[in-house]
């Protein structure tokens, strides 16, 4: 202390004579060094980081001791497998596009984060997942709890950095949030060696020093966007076929602008949805394998499909030969590699989903394209005969709870304003398909990867998120034994998690394949013999609810939302209920089986 | 002698051409294994690859020499350009280039007609004998990969013991107007 202070004396002193001579540039203020752990979260807190999902181990105890100086700023919530944190961590950044960020020991903690770093990947999801590491001076010598972390998520990450010197921490972390959330934005992991975090360095407290991070951002080729434009102006089919890229860069209104003033059709994809309104009368439902049979009539028939914030994903397409064959392609996406990796386009733009809109609505408004809306009477002619031939439906049944009636019940009851965050599986493709949804950010699922397991810790992120707003998991029976341990986390933190389990007693959508594809060889699918999920709700001090029949559903679901803190609904509906339409796999997308 | 199909290049498809690309990748641990790995996850091949450092001491070169048709090389360089510390990726074959490889070959001369017979080929390939022993010699060649290719061929019938080959660099010509067999012309004339 003494000294010091004897240092600032002499420092100050010095200063003065300088900047009296007006010669040397002095610091404007003195920066004592600090341990590694602190600059991680002071650089935390500067990107903006107010929450944390994590789980403390050996690597990163100096962290968490910081953590715990800092609990002011950032609250951390403590999971119980590292698997939830990070799903718990995407929830975050699904619900509000803010990057969410999680921290996981070494070794194991590292490992278990692997699944939802790849589920990350797959959609998008910016992330900044913190790791332990052994000490720089026993890393490569198989040391306790030590793997190549950044070897194992080399291909699951949009960046990497294992951070040797406590130097380049704080440059590591600001350039982790860039990369994290611009252009197409992805996970980016810290992998941090324990003796970093306890060596000591200045907190420079400067986020322009990025060494050498690619701009990232493409600039929107307006030229070619023209064209395009031109191109869909006198198209005579045309599809607007629309995904995640929409959702993730906040393209919804820009979006409703320019389809409105030309009268064209929308169909967005699974990670598209709620980027346009279902309702809408320019929507046609979701397109794909389980998408509705005018989604995918409208595509086969088109002559000019405007691919936007998509990839043209396998579950998409069915057989590629077969896919919109007829058709031009206009591709508008962020990613320059996703342009004609699975088919080429007509008319290639590399732009974000957005700015792209922004342009083109600019354009049609001083085109006043308003007339293009009766060109296209035909076409929207032969599109309402497919609406009027193959509806959504599904006939609900006096004895057993049908699957899609839950969805359609929690969506009468929830005003049809509640976040879904969804599982993986059959229940995930009837949230899709029978709640409407009619805001960007309202459907929340695991597209790319399909991690069974990822909807209830994901719902507890994006509850987290937003607060103020109702969020409702949907998870089968499989699914949620997964990543059930999380309903603690919940009840710890007083976040209202509302989990609604689709029992089927079944792995519902593999039953399904086994049924129609594998004639009804029913192998290894059965989950009849599960916990009572009521009693199990109640040991974790969560409300649990079950109904059976039909006739309690509605109340059932209603005394749970009302109901202020953490609720397991056990809906137990038919059990050999199936997905319909479906594209079998590498089948033509216009072949859809019906019933 | 090798016969002549055997000296001709081997390919499965029509369309899958040798491509060689040049990667400006920031010279840090890790970033090598980074474009090493998405080769492999992508499903693409690598035939060689050599890495070294530019006139800029925090850049490398990567030179990767690939196979494929024209949309898989546009998959690579798309795929490698979203790498965040990749500054440049390029096709060096689709302008006119130079492109080089080096080998080191041990061969075995048991007699005077084979040392002679070795001689007169490394004088047709302009290779440079570096070392010698009674029964022994390591050659030294420089050329294109064709051109190492069939050098190594030609010594097929001698023996030869162990082949290093460098992989190959490239680079673009200054005048995009000449090709290899021009400059070759030019260079004889």
């Amino acid at each position: 202390m003494v000294l010091r202070e004897t240092l600032f004396d002499m420092l100050e002193a010095v200063s003065t004579a300088q900047n009296v001579a007006g010669e040397v540039q002095v610091p404007t203020r003195l920066v004592d060094p600090v341990r590694g752990a602190e600059i991680l979260m002071r650089a935390l807190v500067d990107n903006g980081v107010d929450t944390v999902f994590g789980l403390p181990g050996g690597a990163v105890l100096h962290i968490y001791d910081e953590m715990w100086r800092y609990r002011e700023a950032v609250t951390h919530y403590l999971v119980r497998h590292e698997q939830g944190a990070v799903h718990a961590a995407e929830g975050y950044a699904r619900a509000t596009g803010k990057v969410g960020v999680a921290l996981v020991t070494s070794g194991p903690g590292a490992t278990n984060a692997v699944t939802g770093i790849a589920d990350a990947y797959m959609d998008s999801i910016p992330l900044v997942v913190i790791t332990g590491q052994v000490p720089t001076a026993v890393i490569g010598t198989d040391a306790f709890q030590e793997v190549d972390t950044f070897g194992i998520t080399l291909p699951i990450v949009k960046h990497s950095y294992l951070v040797r010197n406590v130097e380049d921490l704080e440059n590591a972390v600001n350039e982790a949030f860039y990369l994290a959330s611009t252009g197409k934005p992805g996970p980016v992991v810290i992998d941090i060696p324990k003796d970093v975090t306890a060596a000591l360095c200045e907190y420079r407290d400067d986020r322009a020093r990025f060494l050498s991070v690619q701009a990232v951002e493409p600039e929107c080729d307006r030229e070619m966007l023209g064209v395009a434009l031109e191109r869909i102006l006198t198209a005579k089919k045309p599809v607007f076929y629309v995904g995640g890229g929409v959702v993730t860069s906040g393209a919804s209104e820009a979006l409703t602008k320019v389809v409105e003033a030309m009268g064209v059709p929308v169909t967005p994809t699974l990670m598209g949805l709620g980027g346009f309104p279902t309702a809408h009368a320019q929507c046609l439902g979701m397109l794909g394998m389980h998408g509705t049979y005018t989604a995918n009539m409208a595509v086969a028939e088109s002559d000019l499909l405007v691919a936007i914030g998509v990839r043209f994903d396998d579950r998409v397409t069915g057989k590629l030969a077969e896919f919109a064959p007829n058709a031009e392609v206009v591709h508008i996406d962020i990613d320059a590699s996703n342009i004609g990796k699975i088919r080429k386009p007509q008319y290639p733009v590399v732009a974000d989903a957005r700015v792209a809109l922004e342009i083109m609505s600019e354009i049609l408004v001083s085109k006043c394209a308003t007339n293009h809306r009766e060109r296209l009477g035909g076409w929207w002619s032969e599109i309402r005969e497919w609406q009027k031939a193959v509806p959504l439906s599904c006939e609900y049944s006096e004895f057993e709870i049908k699957p899609q009636q839950v969805i359609e019940t929690l969506h009468e009851v929830t005003n049809g304003d509640a976040v879904i965050v969804s599982d993986v599986g059959q229940h995930q493709m009837w949230a899709a398909q029978f709640y409407p949804f009619k805001r960007n950010r309202q459907w929340i699922n695991s597209g790319g990867l399909g991690t069974m397991g990822f909807g209830l810790p994901a719902a507890m992120g994006a509850q987290i998120a937003v607060p103020g707003t109702q969020v409702v998991a949907i998870v089968g029976d499989g699914g949620f034994q997964m990543t059930n341990q999380e309903i603690i986390t919940a009840i710890q933190y007083r976040v209202p998690l509302k989990v609604l389990i689709m029992n089927n007693g079944y792995l519902g959508m593999v039953r399904q394949w086994q049924e129609m594809f594998y004639e009804r060889a029913y192998s290894e699918v059965d989950l009849s013999i599960s916990p009572d999920f009521v009693k199990l709700a109640e040991a974790y001090g969560a409300q649990g609810l079950r109904a059976k029949t039909p006739g309690e559903l509605k109340d059932v679901l209603k005394q749970g939302l009302e109901f202020d803190g953490v609720t397991i609904w056990d809906i137990v509906v038919s059990k050999e209920e199936n997905v319909f339409p479906i594209v079998p796999v590498g089948g033509a997308s216009r072949n859809m089986i019906l019933k | 002698m090798a016969k002549t199909e055997d000296l001709k290049p081997k390919t499965k498809d029509q369309n899958a051409m040798r491509h060689t690309i040049s990667i400006i990748v920031a010279n840090q641990p890790g970033e090598l294994s980074r474009i090493v790995g998405l080769f492999s996850a992508r499903g693409f091949n690598i035939e060689t690859i050599t890495v070294g450092k530019t006139l800029e001491p925090e850049w490398s070169k990567a030179t990767v020499v690939t196979k494929g048709d024209d949309r898989t090389v546009e998959q690579i360089i798309k795929q490698c350009s979203r790498l965040a510390r990749v500054r440049e990726v390029k096709a060096v074959t689709s302008l006119p280039h130079i492109e080089r490889e080096m080998a080191l070959i041990d061969v075995s001369v048991r007699s005077g007609d084979e040392r002679q017979e070795v001689m007169s080929l490394v004088e047709i390939f302009r290779a440079k004998v570096v070392d010698i022993s009674h029964d022994r010699m390591i050659l030294e060649l420089s050329g294109t990969m064709d051109k190492v290719d069939t050098f190594i061929e030609m010594l097929r019938p001698l023996t030869v013991n162990e082949v290093t080959r460098s992989g190959c660099v490239a680079i673009n010509r200054l005048s995009r107007l000449m090709t290899d067999e021009q400059f070759g012309a030019a260079a004889a004339a």
